[in-house]
Order: C-alpha cells, then structure tokens, then sequence
C-alpha cells in the first residue's frame, strides 16, 4: 500500500520528466512521479488529495548553514530586517537604535533575577548610519544586569557598563586594537573580535558550549527548516566530539525530526592524520538523518570583517590584507591525505588570494592522488574570478557560493570594501554555470537568515538592500537557481543521488508550496508561501502562529 | 595585590623552531613552574603533540569566529590559567605558524593577571628570506617580523657566512637578532636574570654567565622612574637584550621593570625585603654599561626634578 499525492504542479528536477502531477510515496521513498493513471500500475493505493493546490519541488537543500541559528533563537533578535523565529512568528527589524534599545528592555523587564544576564543578537549598525552603539545605549536597557548584543557578522559584540565592570575591562588605559575608548578613556562598550568579545561574552550569556549548538537549539534548526522548506541541511562546522555525535544521533533518530543534518567535521587541535583517521571513523556513524564524514577546512577569514586575503590590489579602503587561518602545509597535508583515503574536504575561501591558495594546494594533492569526482568544495568563495572558476573545472571542484550577501553587505562591498567592479563579480553564480562548475547557493545562517528561496532570489535579483542591481551580469534564472538549491547544493554534499530531485527510488522529501516559483515574478521569489515538508515521507506542515 | 604572571610569545613560521625553543626553556627553567599554551588558531597543532609538558602544563587552544565557532579560547585558556594553585610563575605562548605574535600580546594584556614581557620572533637563517618574498605568505612573515621584541635567527651555521650576515642585517631591520642553534638560548634572556629566586633572596644572587653574553648587575638603587629607566633601556644604543628589575619609586611603591629587546613593561610588585635591583643581559661586546648607568642616573628622583 502506498500514498499518492496529487499536486497543483511538481517540479521534479528530473531532466527526463522535469514536471509531474502526482507522486507516489512508500517507505519513505518516491515509488514514481507522474500521472495518476501511470503511478497506480504500483498497485494499490490511497490517494490523498490535501496538496491538490499546492506546488511541490524537492525538499530544499542548504549547503552551508550552522545549526547555531537555531541556539539563536532564545536571545532577543535585534537585526534591521524582518526575521522569523523556529515557531513561526516574525519578529519586526529594529529600525534605530532606539528601537533596539526598547526590545531589549522589554526583555529585560521580562526576567525576574535582577542579576540575569540578557543577550541579543543580529545586530546590524551599519544602517543606522555612522551612529555607533555605547555602553550608555545599552545601559539604558539595564544598569543592574549584564547585557551584550552580537552583531549580525558575529564578529563585534555591543556590551552595558555592567558587562564591562564583570569582565574587567571598565578601567582606563586598555590598549587593544578591537575596543575602541571614549572621550573619558573608557572603553565604549564595543569589542571587537574574538579575543575581546570572549572577555565579555560568558557575563552576557553568550556561552560558547550553548552556542556550539545543543540539543534545544538543534530542534529549534529542524523547526526552521520546515519553515523554509528545507529537508537536508549541511551543519558547516562542527567539532563533533563523541558527546555531541551521540546527541545529534538521539535528536535527529526521534521520529518526528523533520531535517537531513549533514555535519562537517571542522579542523581542530588535530593532526593531517588524525583528522582523517576521525573522519573515517565518523563516516560509519552516518544514519539517515544524520551524515557524517566531511572535513571543513577554512583558510581565510571574512570581507566585511577585513580579515580575509585578497589579491592585489587588495581592499578599496587600503585595509591591510585579512590572515591566513591555517599555514598552506597544513591545507597540502589534509588535501593529500583526505585524497588518498577518500575523504572529501569543503574548504572556506572569501578572499580571492585565499581561493588561488587553496587551488594551488588542490592541484599539487591532485598530480600527487589523481582521485576522481573527489567534489572537494570551495565555501564561499564569494571573490573568485573567472580565471579561478576555470581551475575550479579543470580539478573537477565545486563551490558553494554566497548571494545572500549582496543583499545584506552589497552596499558596503560597493562602497568600502572591494570597491565597485569586485563587488559586482562576488559570487559569480552566472560565471559558475557557463564554466561549468557545480555550484550551490547558501545563507551561512545564522550570519545570514535561513531560506534557500531567499538565497535564490539573491543569485536571481542580485539586488543590495538600497536597492542597487549588483552586477547584473552574474544574475541566474529563477529555473537555475532552483536546481542549485536542490539538486545543486545536494551534489556539493554526495547526496544527489538520494536527494535533490523528485524520481523513482529517491527520498520522499518535499518542498510544499503555495505559489508556483516559476510562475510568480521573479522579484517575488523570496515571497513564496511555504506550506512545509515532507521529509522522508513524514509531513511537517509549518503550523503559522 | 597578586604580583602580575609574566608571558612571553614566541611566534615564527612553520619550522622555524618554536616547539625545539620551547622545550629548550622547559627544560631550563631552573625550578620555575612554566605553563605553555599552543595558539593553534584553527591550525595542525603537529607541535602540541612534540611540546614536553610539565605535569599537564601544556594547553592548545584555537581561535575562531563565529562563522566556525564562537568566541576565541585564548581568553579563556588565560583565565583558566590563572585560577590554578599555585598559579605558574611563567607562561610561554607558543603562536601558530601564521599568527601574528602582537595580536597575541594585546589579547593577552586585556587580563590584569598577566603581563607580557617580551614576544620572541623565530627566524630560519635558511628560509626566512625565501618566505618573505612568498606571494601567499610575505606579509604575514613580514608582520611577525615587525611585532618582535627580539629575533632570534635559527640554524645560522646552515648558511654560508655572506649570507648569514646579509640575512641578520636585513633582520636588523625589523628587531635585535640573536643566532640560536637548536633553540639553545640561555632561559635568562627569556625569564630574566636571577630575579626569580625566593622573595627575600636578594637580587642577582646566581651571576648570569654565558660566553656569547655580557651581563651588568645593580644592587642597593636608589628610588628612581622605572616608566623612564625602562624606556633608556629599550633604546637601541644600549645593546640591552633583555633586563630585569626590582625597583623602588620615591613613594616607596615597588615596581617591576621588564625590558625584551624594544619592549619594556612596568608593573606593580608586591612589597618585599629584597633590596632593589636590576640586570641587563645583551650581546657580549654589544651592551653598553655606561649607556645603562646614565640611564641609571636620568631615572632618579633628583634627575627626574632637575628636568
Ligand atoms: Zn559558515
């Protein structure tokens, strides 16, 4: 016995019968994608009729996320943009800094303890001009509690006169580039980086356990992907000590978690060797919910954050070139090994002196283990030129690129920190097509929001938030970017052959829609209703609260 | 108040012979409990595993963003150092092959608990020059160069004698350049001198003799500026390496002086019996005593008020 769903239409990404009315559901598997009268020969059958209005794609595919967004969600959100929360409520941009000051304070007159530490975050004060926020703003929230707000980059936390006081630093004379002083000697409240945030940061309840994603925070990821239409989601970064494999195993096993977690398994404290002898031990962990086995490595750091490499000529503003995460031996070390044991490795490059790097370092692991559909992955990689995306085909690598950035950072690329032709070729998805290159599209959430529709308007718009084109040269289709964030995005993982598109034998995983992406105008893309999932055959309407 | 923890950072490239320096110290550190932290900064800490650790002394730790992970654990490596009793009396920080030694330095000073003396910057005579002419690595080699206080230029018996000369003045550009073969340096141009003996000991008890090295010792000092002294040493023209002090200011406050090279740090000391001090190591040939006296005397009180 098995369901047959009848849809308004299902896009199938199946090039062979690239659309369909009805699809039929057993074991959690699709039995076939057709008509009614040809899916019925799989013998009996119920047909259930409740997406009869509703169009269907393949469940959605985010190849670069954290599961750290759902952790998010139990501090108080206080970005610029509209953002919606795992139960489906959406929480208005604050539009000033006063606005933000009146959020957090209705928090705050929430929490009984006078001592409680409240935490905010999505912090964005770029729009609110030159206007930078203070202790003094924060204080205005509370004098008696801690309070630190992380900014949407995650690379700048704002903290009260409280916080600093607990964290030693109200004191005069701090020299250090990261905390800027005020008129009075003080340090204003804003500390930048890791090193200075991490002073204040256990004070405001930013604790770096919690926000490694535990286990509420990964169920409030599986409520966001349902949201967004999202099946199969890659964790891009993760220590995955056994403690927390065991937990992700726990969480994602129980019957009702609605997501695919793909969780990579970041470089740290561990030799070339030992990083792939983990890798391969992770690797038979792997169940249906969650895969483990990849290695990320990252080589450089962010553009907005002036920390990645770039190439000559470097940053418009003449900011000194970004660091270098890792030595090169050590990127050589893992590609050879990861090559000769059949480990895939996705490596994150923004700048595009760190992308040449890690291509060079690709290249020679290469002449050395000519190993073939390895898939190894650029992340980011938002600076590469053309030149670059032709390497990238010739050494059969993919790359994962970031739109969601034009959007949220487009202007300041423009103006500040690539200068204008640069930030018009960031994250050349048009280029990556006509070179041939396999690419994704991501929202690296929670830096940016979770949504591969969001995502695909960016590649489809390339539009800043002032409204700007940004480079519309490198714009994609609508039909295009709903292959990259499915079966594109399943590809750069190894999962193309499960998911990423609605056929015979494939998983039963389902973006539910209430508008037709292809039939809405493109600028509307980002607007589409999302009814939910089905993931795996199990149905996960979104609920709307 | 507790009397602050010294550091230094040893920064360096990749092969430059950071961990054979480290392990050098532990293994000179004349009784000193040392702690070393390994910067790994999201590197291979191939080096954590060679580092010959004290009693579980040795912790590695990593840098990152929240893009991979939040929050940086050299700050909380540091403060979970500082809770240890007894707390060590010295801490080396090891750097990742691209970190830049400075950023360390300046993190490291957001915690009153500690003091950095000195960041020693590792230089291989064979490949440093080759390095920093890298397209992809130049300028990070470059910036370490430029945050030492003091070079210190390994295997210089593997280069010809031209070229040793041609990289040290090149060197010479950046920072003071002492050659060192296989992390040999004498543990007092790290530590200091004799100044970590039993409070109460007196000051330069154990005269520090090394043939590459002249040292100069006071005792007895009158009270005088530490701030300014300090400052006359860190000059280049008195061929100070490294000095080491317990001072008295014309309050009867103590104050520690620390000088690595251009480096030089005061900081609060605890009272003691021990009579106010000071030793200066430098090159043999290359320290200037009677540079380092009138430094002496434009640091008193009275030349303070004659100014
Ligand atoms: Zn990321």
């Amino acid at each position: 016995m098995h369901t047959i769903y009848c849809a308004r239409r299902i896009l199938t990404m199946n090039p062979s019968r690239p659309e369909a009315t009805h699809v039929a559901v057993k074991d959690g598997r699709v039995l076939g994608a057709g008509a009614l009268e040809e899916l019925a020969g799989w013998g009996k059958h119920e047909l259930d009729e409740r997406f009869a209005d509703k169009v269907l794609m393949p469940g959605l595919v985010e190849g670069h996320s954290h599961a750290m967004e759902g952790t998010f969600w139990r501090y108080v959100y206080t970005g610029f943009f509209d953002r919606m929360d795992p139960d489906g409520r959406t929480w208005p941009g604050a539009k000033s800094v006063d606005a933000v000051i009146a959020r957090l304070r209705e928090a705050s007159d929430a929490l009984k303890d006078p001592a409680a530490p409240l935490s905010g975050w999505g912090l964005d004060p770029i729009y609110f001009g030159s206007r930078r926020v203070s202790r003094e703003d924060l204080d205005r929230v509370s004098r008696e509690r801690p309070v630190g707000v992380l900014h949407a980059s995650g690379h700048i936390l704002n903290v009260n006169t409280k916080a600093l006081e607990l964290a030693g630093l109200l004191r005069k004379a701090v020299n250090h580039p990261g905390i800027p002083l005020g008129a009075d000697g003080l340090p204003t409240g804003e500390l930048k980086g890791p090193d200075p945030m991490m002073m204040a940061s256990p004070h405001v309840g930013f604790d770096r356990e919690v926000l490694a994603a535990d286990e509420l925070g990964l169920r409030y990821f599986g409520k966001l992907c349902v949201r967004k239409g999202v099946t199969t989601a890659a964790d891009l970064a993760n220590l995955l000590p056994q403690e927390a494999v065991a937990m992700m195993l726990r969480v994602t096993g129980e019957s009702d978690f609605p997501a695919r977690i793909v969780s990579l398994l970041r470089l740290q404290l561990l030799s070339g060797q030992a990083l792939i002898d983990r890798a391969l031990e992770l690797r038979p962990q792997s169940t249906e919910r969650l895969r483990l086995g990849i290695v990320k490595l990252v080589a450089d750091g962010s553009i907005q954050g002036f920390s990645a490499r770039l190439r000559w000529p470097g940053y418009y503003n003449g900011a000194p070139n970004g660091l270098w995460y890792v030595p090169p031996e050590t990127l050589r070390e893992a590609y050879r090994l990861a090559l000769a044991r059949g480990v895939q490795i996705h490596t994150h490059t923004n700048g595009d002196e760190a992308t040449e790097l890690v291509l060079d370092c690709i290249e020679e692991a290469l002449q050395a283990h000519p190993v073939r559909d390895h898939r190894f992955t650029l992340q980011h990689c938002q600076l590469a030129d053309a030149a670059q995306f032709r390497r990238m085909k010739a050494l059969g690598m993919c790359v994962n690129l970031f739109p969601n950035h034009h959007f949220y950072w487009g202007d300041q690329h423009y103006a500040m920190t690539v200068g204008p032709e640069r930030a018009e070729r960031m994250n050349a998805c048009a280029t990556a097509l006509a070179t041939g290159v396999p690419f994704a599209i991501h929202s690296d959430a929670p830096v940016t929001p979770l949504g591969p529709l969001f995502t695909a308007w960016c590649a489809v718009n390339r539009r800043t938030a002032s409204g700007r084109t940004l480079g519309a040269a490198e714009r994609i289709d609508v039909a295009t970017a709903l292959r990259t964030i499915t079966l594109g995005a399943a590809y750069t993982l190894k999962l193309d052959s499960e998911v990423g598109s609605i056929e015979c034998g494939k998983r039963a995983d389902f973006a539910v829609l209430e508008d037709d992406p292809l039939e809405i105008a493109p600028e509307k893309l980002k607007d589409v209703r999302i009814w939910g999932t089905v993931q795996g055959g199990r149905l996960f309407p979104a609920g709307h609260s | 108040m507790s009397e602050r923890i010294p550091v230094t950072v040893i920064g360096g490239y990749l092969g430059a012979g950071k961990t054979t320096l480290v392990n050098h110290l532990l293994r000179h550190a004349g009784g000193r409990r040392i702690a070393v932290l390994v910067n790994d900064f999201g590197a291979l800490p191939i080096d954590a595993d060679l580092v010959e650790a004290q009693d579980g002394s040795t912790i590695s730790i990593a840098g990152g963003c929240v893009c991979c992970s939040f929050g940086s654990d050299l700050i909380a490596a540091l403060r979970a150092l500082a809770q240890r009793a007894p707390a060590p009396e010295h801490l080396l920080i090891e750097a990742s092959g691209v970190a830049l030694p400075g950023a360390i330095a300046s993190s490291v000073s957001l915690l009153t608990r500690y003091a950095c003396e000195g960041i020693f910057v590792l230089a291989d005579a064979e490949t440093v020059r080759a390095r920093a002419a890298d397209r992809y690595l130049g300028d990070t080699i470059e910036r370490q160069l430029r945050d030492a206080s003091v070079i210190l230029l390994g295997k210089p018996d593997l280069v010809g004698p031209a070229e040793r000369a041609d990289t040290r003045r090149w060197l010479e550009g950046y920072a003071s350049v002492v050659e060192v073969e296989r992390g040999r340096v004498p543990a007092e141009l790290v530590f200091g001198a004799a100044a970590g003996g039993a409070a109460g000991s007196g000051f330069a008890r154990t005269p520090f003799v090394h043939p590459a090295y002249d040292s100069v010792s006071f005792q007895s000092l009158p009270p005088l500026d530490a701030q300014a002294l300090a400052a006359s040493l860190a000059a280049p023209a008195a061929g100070v390496l490294r000095a080491k002090g317990r001072l008295r200011g014309d309050d009867g406050a103590w104050t520690t002086l620390q000088v690595v090279g251009t480096r030089f740090e005061t900081s609060p000391a605890a009272a003691g019996a021990s009579d106010a001090g000071l030793v200066c190591i430098g090159l043999a040939g290359c320290l200037d005593r009677g540079a380092i006296e009138r430094a002496i005397a434009g640091s008193t009180s009275s030349a303070a008020l004659s100014r």
